[in-house]
């Protein structure tokens, strides 16, 4: 642990710690073994609080800043990352009402989340992915009402989720400066949640496509002006893409945890495999990874507290970290060699896990064409 | 309903190493929490405050950094902390530190309900809470499960060798708590920020103008430790084994009966 924390971050990471390690960890397995995770389980993290935790206090929430949360993620991460995420991706969403909402949006959403729900960002349709630009999903003025159509997908959250925050065309020519934001309401009648993704791993999160028919939303559900959508979906994703990268620490952490112990206790040719010095390098470069991805995240989130929109250092991050969390679960699976293989023992799921962090709030590639388009930019 | 709740600060471990010559307990490098059945008391206190209202206060005694299991009680739900600290407490025995204690209670209170856990993982007398009741004349209960409240009547389940107790007394009442009372919760990640930066007040001597300082301190406690020892394993025990359990409880049988056990 490289970081600097203070008494008080110290103290959350105990608590959070004793909590995931007691009434989560030993029901991780099971669960991803399922592909769901039950609601006895996230109700711990409810009673808790970590739902309440990037909540401002004005809206009667923690009010944390981006660095402690990131570190209380980052610990419940090494437990299971898909229970993590489900409670980060209604930040998500609030983000996004945070960003671009009025006060009384502010309220009304955490209000909905605060006796323990949560929240989702529908934005990804099959056809718009890393190009958001492409949706389809569309916005028409009836009155003072909207009436959203379109398909959603690959949402997290999506049947959990008592409210989202949506992204459709009120103005389909006019391309990426014709998308809106909404703040939906997830019983609003209309909307369709579709099956639960059979996912490679972060298997404890719950990833369904959802359907948006007819639904009557308030002209007043509206998230910023009419047409700022695309720049508010960026400028919430430079954020969470960033925050992503503190649970691939925790699954890399986990992943060195688990390396290191069984290194010490396997042993072959009469002795611990940790003496071998080709283990030792793994072990090392494992070691060398995680602490500079720590640190990375670590000041990513402090600019963040500061007002930055980190929109290169959220991609650097996010890309670098991830990349590392490639290789250093991999690793672990190469470590315990054949047993890593076998999902008896802890590592494999780390692997599975770690994967969608070069995948999702952006692929990898469109990260560094972001990075070297901000590049191109700074050096005119 | 007003409950008080008293917690002790103990070493994080059941196997207490003691200083050979001074007879005293070792506690440096050893780090400190709050006492397991405290804990276990310390919710039962806020299962009645969710049940009947009211506000739950605790109190430890020891020196300053007692103040860290105020604050996990605080963290944890209860309303208000109390460090009970003073050079002239140094040295309390189990019938001193009720005594003190007894005093804060009354000076704080009135309360309906004093809890505190069955015996502290330290010293294993089990003395003090119980005799907290002596000194203010409450109702004693011992090894509570759980309790309820009727009218002006305290319900209460106990945990007896033989099975469960239910007694009805009325308030006040003292009730231990063991590890079968209930599984503590654990705190919020709010009342845990508002437990680190709020105030644990303190009571000193100054503040009980009244105390009897005969009974207070190291000169005010009969207890007077002669000897610690650890005793020596004198029999070894013995393993049964067999093939079925019908076997093994066959020889069992055999060898109680050779020890003219049966």
């Amino acid at each position: 642990m490289s970081l600097l924390y203070t008494d008080e971050q110290k103290e959350l990471l105990a608590m959070v710690r004793e909590m995931a390690e007691n009434e989560i960890k030993p029901y991780v397995q099971e669960a991803d073994e399922k592909g769901e995770c039950p609601r006895e389980l996230f109700d711990w993290g409810f009673k808790m609080g970590l739902h309440m935790l990037e909540i401002p206090e004005e809206y009667g929430g923690t009010g944390l800043s981006y660095e402690t949360t990131a570190m209380i993620f980052e610990e419940l991460a090494k437990v299971d990352a898909g229970y993590a995420i489900s409670f980060v991706t209604s930040f998500v969403a609030l983000r996004n009402v945070i960003l671009a909402g009025t006060p009384e949006q502010g309220k009304y959403f955490a209000d909905v989340v605060k006796p323990g729900r949560f929240a989702a960002f529908a934005l990804t349709e099959p056809n718009a992915g890393s190009d958001p630009g492409a949706m389809r999903a569309t916005a028409v003025k009836d009155g003072d009402d909207y009436i959203l159509n379109g398909n959603k997908t690959f949402i997290t959250n999506g049947a959990l989720a008592s409210i989202m925050v949506g992204f459709f065309k009120t103005s389909p020519e006019k391309g990426n400066r014709g998308i809106s934001a909404f703040i939906v309401d997830a019983d609003a009648p209309g909307i369709t949640i579709g099956k639960h993704e059979n996912k490679m791993g972060l298997r404890l999160s719950n990833t369904t496509d959802v359907t948006f028919e007819n639904v009557r939303v308030k002209a007043s559900a509206m998230l910023g002006e009419e047409g700022s959508g695309f720049k508010l979906a960026l400028n919430a994703l430079n954020l969470s893409r960033a925050f992503v990268a503190t649970m691939a620490v925790g699954i890399m952490q986990r992943a060195l945890d688990e390396s290191v112990k069984y290194a010490k206790e396997r042993k072959q040719f009469g002795e611990p495999i940790i003496n071998f010095q080709m283990v030792q390098q793994m072990l090392a470069d494992m070691a060398i990874k995680i602490e500079a991805s720590r640190c990375l995240v670590n000041n990513t989130m402090r600019m963040m507290d500061n007002g930055s929109l980190v929109r290169k250092e959220g991609s650097i991050t996010k890309t670098f970290v991830s990349d590392c969390a490639q290789e250093v679960t991999s690793n672990a699976v190469q470590i315990f060699g054949g047993y890593g293989y076998s999902k008896e023992y802890p590592v494999e799921k780390l692997m599975r896990d770690c994967k969608v962090f070069q995948i999702f709030e952006g692929a990898n590639q469109v990260q560094r064409m972001t990075i070297a388009g901000e590049l191109n930019r700074e050096y005119k | 309903m007003n409950i008080v709740v008293c917690i002790k600060q103990v070493p994080d471990t059941t196997e207490i190493k003691i200083d050979p010559v001074k007879n005293t307990l070792i506690r440096q490098g050893v780090p400190s929490i709050m006492n397991p059945f405290d804990k276990n008391a310390l919710e039962t206190a806020l299962q009645l405050k969710d049940a009947y209202g009211g506000k739950v206060v605790a109190i430890a005694m020891g020196p300053q950094q007692a103040k860290a299991v105020l604050r996990e009680a605080i963290s944890m739900g209860a309303d208000e902390g109390y460090l009970v600290t003073d050079r002239a407490f140094g040295g309390s025995d189990t019938y001193a530190t009720s005594y003190i204690l007894s005093q804060a209670i009354e000076k704080l209170g009135p309360f309906d309900v004093i809890l505190g856990g069955k015996q502290a993982i330290d010293g294993d007398t089990g003395q003090t809470a119980p005799s907290i009741a002596e000194h203010l004349g409450a109702t004693r209960l011992t090894y509570v499960l759980d309790m309820k409240v009727e009218g002006d009547k305290v319900i209460a389940r106990r945990q007896v060798e033989e099975g469960i107790e239910v007694i009805e007394t009325k308030f006040p009442v003292l009730c231990t708590a063991t590890k079968e009372s209930n599984k503590p919760r654990y705190a919020t990640v709010s009342r845990k920020l508002y437990s680190l930066r709020c105030d644990i007040p303190e009571l000193t001597i100054a503040d009980f103008p009244n105390i009897d300082t005969t009974k207070i301190g190291l000169k005010g406690s009969p207890t007077k430790v002669k000897a610690t020892f650890t005793p020596k394993r004198t029999a070894t025990g013995v393993n049964i084994e067999g093939n079925s359990p019908a076997e093994i409880a066959g020889s069992l049988i055999d060898k109680l009966a050779e020890a003219k056990v049966l």
